[in-house]
């Protein structure tokens, strides 16, 4: 046996144990420091912690509640992940899940009684469309017009609100309301278009099986068709790309395309797996998508870009936002201090990318580390979301 | 792949671990619910806000509420505040009501939906929704709203007394629910004091952006509006620029005065408290539901608050109490309801 | 319509959007700059929420504005600090970590708020400085001279930035090290030292942007910026990643906000139309780039973490 296998197997388990730990690592890191938060706030930490896991998993209750939180999370991670993939960086999330929301709405309100089996499926797809369109015009916008899509994207979703204020106040507004004045929603739409619930009793729908069906299209659609090849090489290098004759333009559209029907399918799953059943508005994005369109963001990369893992990831992330909630409400601390963490989550779980990176290059062989390692990292981590160059 | 696999494998570790860790920990089955507090026992109350506690406007008001009957009604108070994510408060709500709670109040008329489909789950639950003044036919939904255009009115003619350009400014949120009342009654009372007054009225088109009500409350100033009023949590963004043009404010919802005591006419408080009292009576005695209450100046749930500290006219004050007193009588009609 | 068309009108107009564009103005350089060295920063608006807190603190308790500016400043070099922690040294993924620090800025600006503030009580805001001879000439003294000082500072930023980027070797490295990393780092560039500074410089503008818009308001809330940062980062591609463009861009956005304000005010939108009228600077902001349609390169490396051998 040569020297270096004999080296290189002796340090292989070392390599896996800092793998192993870069994650979970980061994660506690980020909640000491929250509950170093918790106390100066005056809280008991133990209590928050506890009150976070079984609010976010201890219970069929929490699983559930996580679950449903996790459906439009996962959906825009899984758009995320094809977009990303093209190397698009996809932050109109929220604008599409309002555009989603608004088209799945309107179709509910214009076919009340069609068929559950027939409005269901038909509203979904409504949502997927209104994301899909406004996905749309940022990607073209980008291929055609050398729009950067960061410009467009955050225009756009300023737009969407503002669609939305206005429908929600007015052609959408629900006027049977008795009482003073209106509110800025709609009537509560029919009960055909609700989605069914998969476990009688519960509240849990059938949201669910859609962000599962998704997220395996989407696996299928990247690493067994052409076109996700396609979209894969672009993303890689768009020159290289190019130069093979691959439709470029066409492609990285359609990359922005999909994703946003995935976020506006998203849109459309809050919309009818609601509480109320309803859509809503307080005038702002968030108040509706409840962040969705930056979560969605942050569960793709750490699931790695594939959309399977990002149902997991999704799934963590979602507990967090819900344990959260949980752990508001148990010890009383302002909810800001659950937005903060989740930004220090976000911080420091992507910051740690870098010590498994070296953990992996320092301990290969040099040539390794010069050929394959940065590149491949890189690629196993997705492409970073260079916009391209624009001189076609 | 080798080492992305085990990390992801980390990750379902990770999850497996707080879930075996979290079922560990013991799971505290919830109490029964309802009932309605025994003597001895308080009455859990759980406020669900769109918007900060002390934002001395909507959720102010309902928070001074609970604290004003905490004592006398012996009553156990926890909040959930800052919960403009619609679909977060259902969540809170429905929280609240599954740990035990008497009494969940969804205090924003955003949280309409979700109460009417959350209560049908909790019998033994009550749930207090406002501003609103539906309670959907069921049992254990109370409704509360604020005749807002009262106070609106009142102060209208106030405003109107006191303008000496002729000009006066409305920033509003959504020109919908409790704060369109509140405008329209308010524009009701100019009219009908001196119809040569401008009001000029913008609605911003959102409840927390601050930054658009202090645009709003500039170009106002620069229309050389000398009064001004608002509704809603953003505007304590306009009520900065009414203090450093020295223009006139009238707030509602809770007392302003000390957001600007040098230029704090008036402010219309809510006090919930009388219509609260009513609805955990209720409670207590065993009707969980199906009442609307209102707040009105004639029962003493708005009140026109004076800030003692500003210098205001002897007769525009009368023109006020005689509005009030009108009102009151019914004798004035705001013409306002929809 | 009619009543738009005045002169004191459209003096106050224009003056409000120049007054509107400053926030975007400078957090939108600050970003410049660290693009051009090939980093993107999307926690802008988190950062200048924390600027924005930092500086209505200190003017609430020091009531002091100046020292209010410097510490909004501080924090956001602070930030920065963090920001270039993150994107150089652990290369992370810069979309993401700009995002965590985002959330992380909004959910602190917040949590400090409501635990050491409570109630937001109005602070002073800037008086106007009139600037000496100027300030005096008809109708265009009014418009551009009677601002309030951080208005005039952003604008000669512009310059200045300008003038660094392309005159002086610091810029050049900049420059370099935005395009083609490996190369300056072969002729003896610190690309992380580089990065480092602009990161810290771009973060201490977002953070005086925040400052600036909290002492404009006069007030601090949860969430003061509503996304402002965000599209302060979309106007630095608008501006093809030159001050001037970027200033182009902002004074775009400011004075399309100002004139739907001042026909919201003046009932030429009536109350239907106006969410619709309030998405118009984004709309135009798009529509502009389009009919503009440069050809204009971003800097190659831009969001690419280096890595020597890499």
């Amino acid at each position: 046996m040569t020297s270096r296998l004999r080296l290189a197997l002796h340090l292989d388990w070392r390599r896996s144990l800092v793998s192993w730990f870069t994650l979970p690592v980061a994660a506690i890191a980020a909640l000491l420091i929250g509950a170093g938060m918790l106390l100066a706030l005056g809280a008991n930490p133990l209590t928050g912690y506890r009150a976070l896991l079984e609010g976010a998993f201890g219970s069929v209750d929490s699983l559930i509640n996580t679950a449903i939180k996790a459906v439009p999370i996962v959906l825009v991670g899984v758009g995320i992940c094809i977009a990303f993939r093209a190397n698009v960086l996809n932050i109109g999330g929220e604008g599409q899940l309002v555009m989603g929301g608004l088209a799945s709405t309107a179709t509910a309100l214009a076919l009340p009684d069609l068929p559950r089996p027939l409005l269901v499926p038909l509203v979904l797809l409504a949502g997927a469309v209104g994301g899909a369109i406004w996905g749309a015009i940022a990607g073209s916008l980008k291929a055609y017009f050398n729009v950067n899509e960061i410009l467009s994207t955050i225009m756009l979703n300023i737009v969407a609100v503002q669609i939305m204020n206005y429908l929600l106040s007015g052609p959408l507004v629900d006027k049977s309301f008795s009482g003073f004045s209106f509110i800025p929603q709609t009537k509560r739409l029919s009960p055909n278009a609700d989605l069914p619930v998969l476990v009688g009793g519960t509240h849990l729908h059938a949201g669910v099986i859609v962000a599962v069906l998704a997220a395996v299209a989407a696996y299928v659609l990247l690493w067994r068709t052409g076109f996700g090849f396609r979209l894969r090489a672009v993303g890689l290098s768009r020159e290289a790309s190019d130069y093979a004759g691959m439709p470029v333009k066409r492609t990285i559209t359609l990359a922005l395309t999909l994703s946003g029907a995935m976020a506006g399918l998203a849109g459309a799953v809050l919309v009818f797996g609601s509480a109320s059943h309803r859509m809503v508005t307080d005038g702002t994005a968030t108040g509706f998508t409840g962040s969705a369109g930056f979560n969605g963001i942050v569960a793709a990369l750490f699931g790695g870009l594939n959309p399977l893992w990002t149902m997991v990831s999704g799934f963590v992330f979602a507990g967090l936002l819900v344990g959260g909630n949980a752990m508001q409400i148990a010890v009383q601390v302002p909810t800001a201090l659950i937005v903060a963490l989740n930004g220090l989550l976000v911080v420091f779980v992507v910051s740690i990318e870098y010590v498994r990176r070296r953990s992996r290059l320092h301990l290969e062989s040099p040539r390794e580390a010069a050929g394959a390692g940065s590149e491949a990292e890189r690629v196993g981590a997705g492409p970073s979301p260079s916009t391209g160059r624009i001189e076609e | 792949m080798g080492t992305k696999l085990l990390r992801r494998s980390a990750l379902l570790a990770l999850v497996a671990v707080m879930a075996i860790i979290a079922a560990a920990c013991g799971n505290n089955g919830t109490t029964s619910g309802g009932g309605g507090g025994s003597p001895s026992a308080p009455l859990k109350v759980a406020l669900v806000a769109p918007s900060a506690t002390n934002d001395l406007a909507f959720t102010q008001s309902m928070t001074d509420a609970l604290n004003a009957l905490k004592e006398s009604e012996n009553l156990d108070i926890a909040v959930s505040d800052n919960l403009f994510v619609v679909d977060d408060a259902a969540s809170a709500i429905r929280n609240y009501a599954s740990q035990g709670y008497d009494l969940v109040i969804a205090h924003g008329s955003q949280f309409g939906g979700s109460v009417e489909q959350i209560a049908p789950d909790f019998p033994d639950v009550s749930f207090a929704w406002g501003t609103a003044g539906d309670t959907f036919g069921l049992t254990n939904v109370y409704a509360y709203q604020a005749a807002s255009d009262q106070g609106g009115y009142v102060q209208g003619v106030l405003a109107a007394g006191l303008t000496k350009s002729k000009v006066i400014g409305v920033v509003g949120p959504i020109e919908v629910g409790d704060a369109k009342l509140y405008v329209d009654g308010f524009k009701a009372g100019v009219e009908a004091t001196d119809p040569s007054t401008s009001v000029k009225v913008n609605y911003t088109g959102s409840f927390s952006d601050v930054g658009l009500a202090a645009e709003a409350a500039r170009s106002f100033v620069a229309a050389k509006a000398d009064v001004m009023t608002g509704s809603a949590q953003m505007v304590v963004g306009a009520v900065g620029v009414a203090k450093t043009n020295e223009v006139a404010w009238f707030g509602t919802q809770a007392n302003q005065t000390s957001l600007a005591p040098s230029v704090v006419v008036a402010s219309q408080v809510y006090h919930w408290e009388v219509v609260l009292k009513q609805i955990i009576d209720g409670i207590k005695a065993g009707t969980l539901g199906g009442q609307t209450y209102t707040i009105d100046l004639e029962n003493g749930g708005e009140v026109i608050e004076y800030n003692s500290d500003y210098n205001l006219p002897a007769e525009v004050k009368a023109a006020g109490d005689a509005a009030i007193e009108g009102i009151k009588s019914g004798s004035i009609q705001t013409g306002v309801k929809e | 319509m009619r009543q738009f068309f005045t002169l004191a009108v459209l003096t106050a107009t224009v003056a409000s959007g120049i007054r509107l564009a400053t926030p975007f103005l400078l957090a939108s350089l600050g970003e410049t700059i660290g693009q051009r060295s090939g980093v993107l920063n999307l926690g802008v608006d988190g950062i200048m929420l924390l600027g924005a807190f930092g500086a209505y603190y200190t003017a609430l308790h020091a009531e002091n504005l100046w020292l209010a500016v410097l510490l909004g400043t501080l924090v956001g070099a602070l930030m920065g600090l963090i920001t270039a922690v993150v994107s150089v040294t652990m290369k992370a993924e810069q979309g993401i970590s700009g995002i965590g620090v985002f959330l992380f800025g909004l959910g602190l600006s917040d949590l400090l708020f409501q635990k050491f503030v409570g109630t937001p009580l109005p602070i002073d805001t800037l008086p106007t400085a009139r600037v000496p001879l100027l300030a005096n000439i008809p109708t265009i003294g009014k418009m551009l001279f009677q601002a309030n000082l951080m208005v005039y500072v952003a604008f000669l930023l512009v310059p200045a930035v300008a003038f660094v980027l392309n005159r002086t070797t610091y810029g050049t490295n900049i420059k370099a090290v935005g395009e083609n990393p490996a190369a300056a780092d072969s002729v003896g560039v610190n690309v992380a030292r580089v990065r480092y500074s602009t990161i810290i410089i771009g973060s201490s503008l977002a953070g005086l942007a925040g400052a600036t818009l909290a002492i404009q308001l006069g007030i601090f809330q949860q969430n003061l910026t509503q996304g402002q940062g965000f599209i302060a980062v979309a106007l630095v591609y608008f501006g093809a990643w030159r001050p001037s463009g970027v200033m182009a861009g902002s004074l775009l956005y400011g004075m399309v906000a100002a004139i739907v304000l001042t026909w919201k005010t003046l009932g030429i939108i009536p109350q239907s139309a106006s969410d619709l009228a309030a998405m118009a600077p984004a709309v135009l902001t798009v529509v502009a780039l389009v009919v503009v349609a440069r050809r204009f390169r971003q800097p190659a490396a831009l969001a690419k973490p280096y890595e020597r051998g890499g």
